[in-house]
């Protein structure tokens, strides 16, 4: 990455981070969450019209969307969707079980809880929701995380169905799977507070720690993504959406802001060259069908065969802004490139070409000369060749045409899909308050004071608390962040409680010891924290060593029937008064001591203990057992 | 500013005590643009939406300024200022619509439903909005089929539909086909709209036009409506079909693919929220109507010949009649007879009954029939199968009813029976004429016959059906 200075290009960022919730059904229907499908058994094809706001108004992104004239399909299957997710049936009653998890979410963010919660429709005309909308609800504001020091500003967390997942999306027909459909989340939209790649990555890991710490969301792939705004100064608002990972945000948020610096340098450039005003930017299409026809040009070639038409669009007094950089590696083409892709379905590569650089084939310089003569560009002049139905190439000149104008204001606020490399490609116009509807299909949820008051007695202590008493305990902090991810912290905390055991021991055997017995294949994720702490009161009652905890565990999660006791019993474990267990380790003989010729106190003594480790498991405090061997040892040397 | 406080005639729109008082003290009110402060410190920054009359009087309701709705509650309001009033108008961009001398004039009569619809903060569900500007700014593809008039005649929702508007809107129909029009449309709310077809196939009869029904079950505030594709197939219909009947035009699968015709005699809405929730009982839809062309180059298959045809020259035959005091019964176990004497009671002149199997009451009523039938109440028997025929011969009791007089009506669906018998009652009280008029099918409300395909409940989950099924859009 190259160096930049992000303070002096007023680079300003904020998240909004999904989270899927922990819950058994979906939040408007009966169907199961997290059962994913990668088969179907049914399909639906439908298409999306834009409709009015509550305030009289149709949304920018919802025409753009319309224009694009896709015909959406949904993979259907029995098992986890029903007539709800295809639009054929009302939304049943919000689950309560996701606002209670929400509420806990904002709780814990210091936030102001809603009175009375109002389900509304967010529209996207994308498809991804076969209603053309996404029912969302905010459920608290005003709130905020600790972060390096000051306060990350949580603006809103509402609670929203997921959308589906893309399957494919060729030309005009675009196909979703609907399995993730409907499915509970939430999401944290912070303030613009953040001003560097690296603090919107660890305000991603805070948010990310805020909602494990719950233990009542979902983990792994896809449960939690993240779109991040940013913008520099006299740039505007861009949303990358979909960082499914913390540590992609860097790059990203780097790229983003050279581009929009390049992108207001652009904007110089073209106010330089007189453009000031909408109507200065002015494209000519021409079909050169017939140009290209007569050229061997392979791809380009079949397509203009295929009922596909070839169109040269010159574009007055942009010579050379084509090759404008933006991101690294990327040019002001690409910007092209992705409004034609996404608006006027053409997707197949090279979208378009700028006549100033047109790639290498046979007979370039002739068809080049023969679309000159037809377009007949003037010296400050470019031209655009794209490929595809008539249709689409007109959508694509006039795509051509309004984001030029878009360049005359500097940024223009969109939502740009992130991609691998930590480059991003223009997804759709940012979409405004516009698209949000009330959904009249749902009555508002009130939020009790007796509700709030039960939800805030079960509330987990915060993690930034849980991180702060751990360190004070002497915990690693690697330790103490993965209790809080895997949800040994409840553990830790009620073992601490009720047992008496110390912070730091408990936090190295839930963190530590737990997870490599995990790892050896033993279901310790089963044991429930009353296991857990029946295990722990053996410790402390002193009737097992701190050696003995781990068997004993391993006999608890392998036999859900037992208690701690019987887990003490079945383990063979049990601390021996000390006369006993010293008196075996006096018994312990040399006969099956081998010398040989490297005979030392050393060896001597890794021998004992491998003989008192056989007899004393578990029965014995191991560190006491040692000094008594080094002992023993060190008296049979004098002796 | 704007319109003062105590001037804005709706600004405790929906709101009564103890909220009501709070924005009285606050000088808030409905679309008032607004800093709302709460007592934890929360700022509200928004709209003052009008409140649904059915929710609580505790809380008032901001749209905030990124589009969400919430609820804050009035005695948490510590401090207010308006910043503004905006009252909003929710209008769907109305436009001239074109006309093109080439192009079929269609007449769209609106009852109601949700073809067009908008908000209501009233009760914050939707209401049916309906000019031609209005469609052509909602639906702009209706130009490209024909030349629109709208006309209407009520606003009122599926459910609301009575003897009153049938009559009106079989005038209305009448009408315009005196005016020369060349199909009508009629805008319906769809829980009743088989209900409207068949009375409208009795009071409006040898039709020179198409005269199609058209709905939506996902109003049209919802982009994945299906109004707009069923209105643009049902004006293609009244347009360019050559089926002059009462139809009903809804989605065929639940895909935006096309829509079937069904006879307003025969068809039944058959789910309570599914697009493609009607179906022809007892015989085959007429045609399948769709806005892309089908492999033949037309917008239209017919699946079912046996039809009137469009004939500009022919007059229709308008009668519109209906009496109110008829009722339909649907036969349950534990039937009582003082229900069919309290209907005898009260003066009802016309009872269907739904039946058990092929047309079926139980003994114990046989006396208050035969009582009702006396007093002059006409009896007919339906089945509440829905599919099959009242063969009221086949087992005794079958037989002792029709001594009793009942008129068996072989298989015209219970809802086309109560339709006619008011239309028929509504004309003529002479007992023979009764029985002759409700035995002689009309447009195909009895069926000589029926199809084995006329009968098709695919049962999901068996291997075949789900083969079948997965090959084809739902």
């Amino acid at each position: 990455m190259e160096r930049f200075d992000y303070t002096s290009a007023g680079l300003i960022s904020g998240l909004e981070v999904h989270q899927q919730l922990l819950t058994s059904h979906k939040l408007f229907c009966r169907c199961p969450a997290g059962l994913y499908t990668q088969t179907h058994d049914g399909e639906v094809l439908r298409h999306m019209r834009p409709t009015l706001s509550e305030l009289g108004e149709y949304d920018g992104t919802a025409l753009m969307e319309f224009k694009t004239k896709k015909e959406i399909v949904y993979l259907l299957n029995h098992l986890n969707v029903c007539t709800y997710e295809m639009d054929d049936t009302p939304p049943f009653l919000v689950n309560q079980e996701a606002i209670d998890i929400a509420m806990e979410l904002c709780l814990t963010m210091n936030m102001d809880l809603i009175d009375e919660v109002h389900i509304a429709r967010k529209q996207y005309l994308d498809g991804s929701i076969p209603t053309g909308f996404q029912r969302t609800a905010i459920v608290g504001l005003n709130g905020w995380l600790p972060f390096k020091g000051r306060r990350l500003t949580v603006t809103h967390v509402s609670v929203e169905e997921d959308s589906c997942r893309e399957v494919s999306d060729r030309g005009h027909r675009i196909v979703w799977r609907t399995d993730r459909l409907g499915m509970p989340l939430t999401e944290t939209v912070t303030g613009p507070d953040l001003r560097t790649p690296e603090e919107v990555r660890d305000a991603i890991l805070l948010c990310g720690l805020v909602a494990r710490n719950t233990r009542r969301v979902r983990t792994g792939i896809g449960a939690s993504r993240q779109d991040i705004n940013v913008s520099v100064r006299g740039g505007d608002r861009v949303e990358i959406k979909g960082v499914p990972r913390a540590g992609y945000a860097v790059k990203l948020v780097h790229n983003e802001a050279i581009r929009q610096v390049q992108l207001l340098a652009l904007r110089e450039e073209l106010r330089r060259r007189g453009f000031t005003d909408p109507t200065h930017v002015r494209v000519h299409p021409h079909d050169v069908s017939d140009i290209l026809a007569d050229f061997d040009l392979s791809l380009y070639h079949l397509r203009v065969e295929d009922r596909g038409r070839a169109y040269a669009i010159r574009v007055e007094g942009v010579a050379g802004l084509a090759q404008w950089p933006t991101q690294p590696d990327n040019t002001f083409l690409d910007e092209l490139s992705g409004r034609i892709r996404v608006i006027a379905c053409l997707d197949q590569p090279p979208i378009v070409l700028s006549g100033a650089a047109l790639p290498d084939f046979a007979g370039r310089h002739r068809v080049a000369e023969r679309i000159r003569k037809r377009v007949r560009p003037g010296q400050q002049d470019d031209w655009f060749l794209v490929f595809g139905p008539e249709d689409d190439c007109r959508t694509a000149a006039e795509e051509i045409r309004l984001r030029f104008v878009d360049a005359l204001r500097g940024v223009p606020k969109e939502t740009r899909q992130a991609l691998v490399g930590g480059y991003t490609t223009f997804e759709r116009i940012l979409p405004g308050p516009d698209r949000m509807y009330p959904d009249t299909d749902s009555p508002p949820t009130r939020i009790t004071p007796e509700r709030v008051a039960a939800i805030r007695a079960r509330l987990k202590p915060a993690p930034w608390e849980r991180l702060d008493r751990y360190a004070g305990w002497g915990v690693p902090e690697e330790t103490a962040h993965w209790l809080l991810r895997r949800g040994g912290a409840d553990i830790v905390d009620a073992a601490v409680e009720r047992t008496g055991v110390s912070g730091r021991l408990a936090a190295i055997v839930v963190g530590q010891q737990a997870k490599a017995l995990a790892r050896k294949g033993i279901p310790v994720e089963s044991l429930d924290i009353d296991r857990w702490v029946q295990a722990f009161d053996l410790l402390t009652a002193g009737r097992i060593p701190r050696e003995g905890l781990a068997p004993v565990l391993t006999a608890l999660a392998r036999d859900p029937g037992l208690d701690a006791e019987g887990a003490a019993r079945a383990a063979d474990v049990g601390l021996l008064p000390r006369g006993e267990w010293m008196a075996r380790i006096h018994d312990l003989g040399w006969e099956a001591y081998r010398p040989g010729h490297t005979d030392s106190p050393d060896k001597r003594l890794r021998f004992l203990a491998g003989q008192a480790m056989h007899a004393l498991r578990g029965k014995a405090p191991a560190r006491e057992v040692l000094e008594v061997l080094q002992q023993k040892v060190a008296q049979e040397v004098s002796r | 500013m704007s319109l003062p406080f105590e001037e804005r005639a709706d600004r405790f729109q929906g709101y009564r005590e103890p909220a009501r008082s709070v924005m009285e003290r606050l000088r808030i009110g409905v679309w008032s643009e607004v800093e709302l402060v709460n007592d934890s410190g929360s700022v509200f920054t928004g709209v003052i939406l009008p409140r649904s009359e059915t929710a609580d009087p505790l809380h008032v309701v901001v749209k905030l300024i990124n589009g969400y709705n919430v609820g804050v509650h009035a005695d948490r309001i510590v401090k207010a200022t308006e910043t503004g009033y905006k009252k909003a108008v929710y209008k769907i961009p109305e436009k001239d619509f074109p006309r093109d001398p080439l192009k079929k004039n269609v007449t769209l009569l609106g009852t109601g439903g949700t073809i067009a619809s908008r908000l209501d903060y009233r009760t914050g569900a939707v209401i049916p909005a309906f000019t031609p500007g209005e469609l052509y700014g909602a639906v702009p593809e209706l130009a490209d089929i024909a030349n629109l008039t709208t006309k209407k005649l009520f606003g009122v929702f599926s459910e609301n539909m009575g003897p009153e508007q049938y009559k009106a809107l079989a005038i209305a129909i009448g009408e315009e086909i005196e005016r020369g029009t060349d199909g009508i449309v009629v805008g319906h709310g769809t829980d009743t709209m088989s209900h409207t077809g068949a009375i409208l196939s009795f009071m409006v009869q040898q039709s020179p036009v198409p005269i199609v029904l058209v709905g939506s079950q996902r109003s049209s505030d919802r982009p994945s409506s299906d109004a707009a594709l069923n209105l643009m197939n049902a004006v293609r219909t009244a347009a360019e079909c050559d089926i002059a009947e009462v139809m009903l035009c809804m989605f065929g699968p639940t895909s935006d693919k096309y829509d079937l015709l069904h006879r307003g005699t025969r068809c039944r809405k058959m789910h309570s929220s599914y697009r493609s929730t009607f179906r022809t009982v007892g015989a085959t839809p007429l045609a399948m109507v769709s806005r892309d062309l089908f492999p033949d180059g037309s917008h239209f298959q017919y699946i079912n010949q046996d039809f009137l045809r469009r004939d500009k020259a022919r007059k229709p035959v308008i009668t519109p009649v209906f009496e109110e005091k008829v009722t339909i019964q649907y036969y349950y176990p534990n039937f009582q007879p003082d229900i069919i004497d309290g209907l005898s009671d009260m003066g009802y002149r016309g009872l269907v009954m739904a039946g058990t199997g092929l047309g079926h009451v139980n003994k114990p009523i046989y006396p208050a029939l035969k009582r009702a039938v006396a007093r002059g109440m006409t009896i007919v028997m339906c089945v509440q199968t829905l599919w099959g025929y009242a063969q009221m011969y086949v087992y005794d009791t079958g037989r002792d009813l029709l001594d009793i007089g009942l008129v068996p009506l072989d298989n015209m669906l219970p809802e086309t029976a109560y339709m006619k018998l008011a239309w028929v009652l509504g004309q003529t009280d002479d007992p023979a004429r009764i029985r002759q008029m409700m035995t002689t099918s009309i447009n195909h409300e009895i069926t000589p016959r029926e199809p084995h395909n006329g009968y098709l409940i695919l049962q999901g989950g068996l291997p075949e059906v789900e083969a079948f099924v997965n090959k084809h859009w739902k």
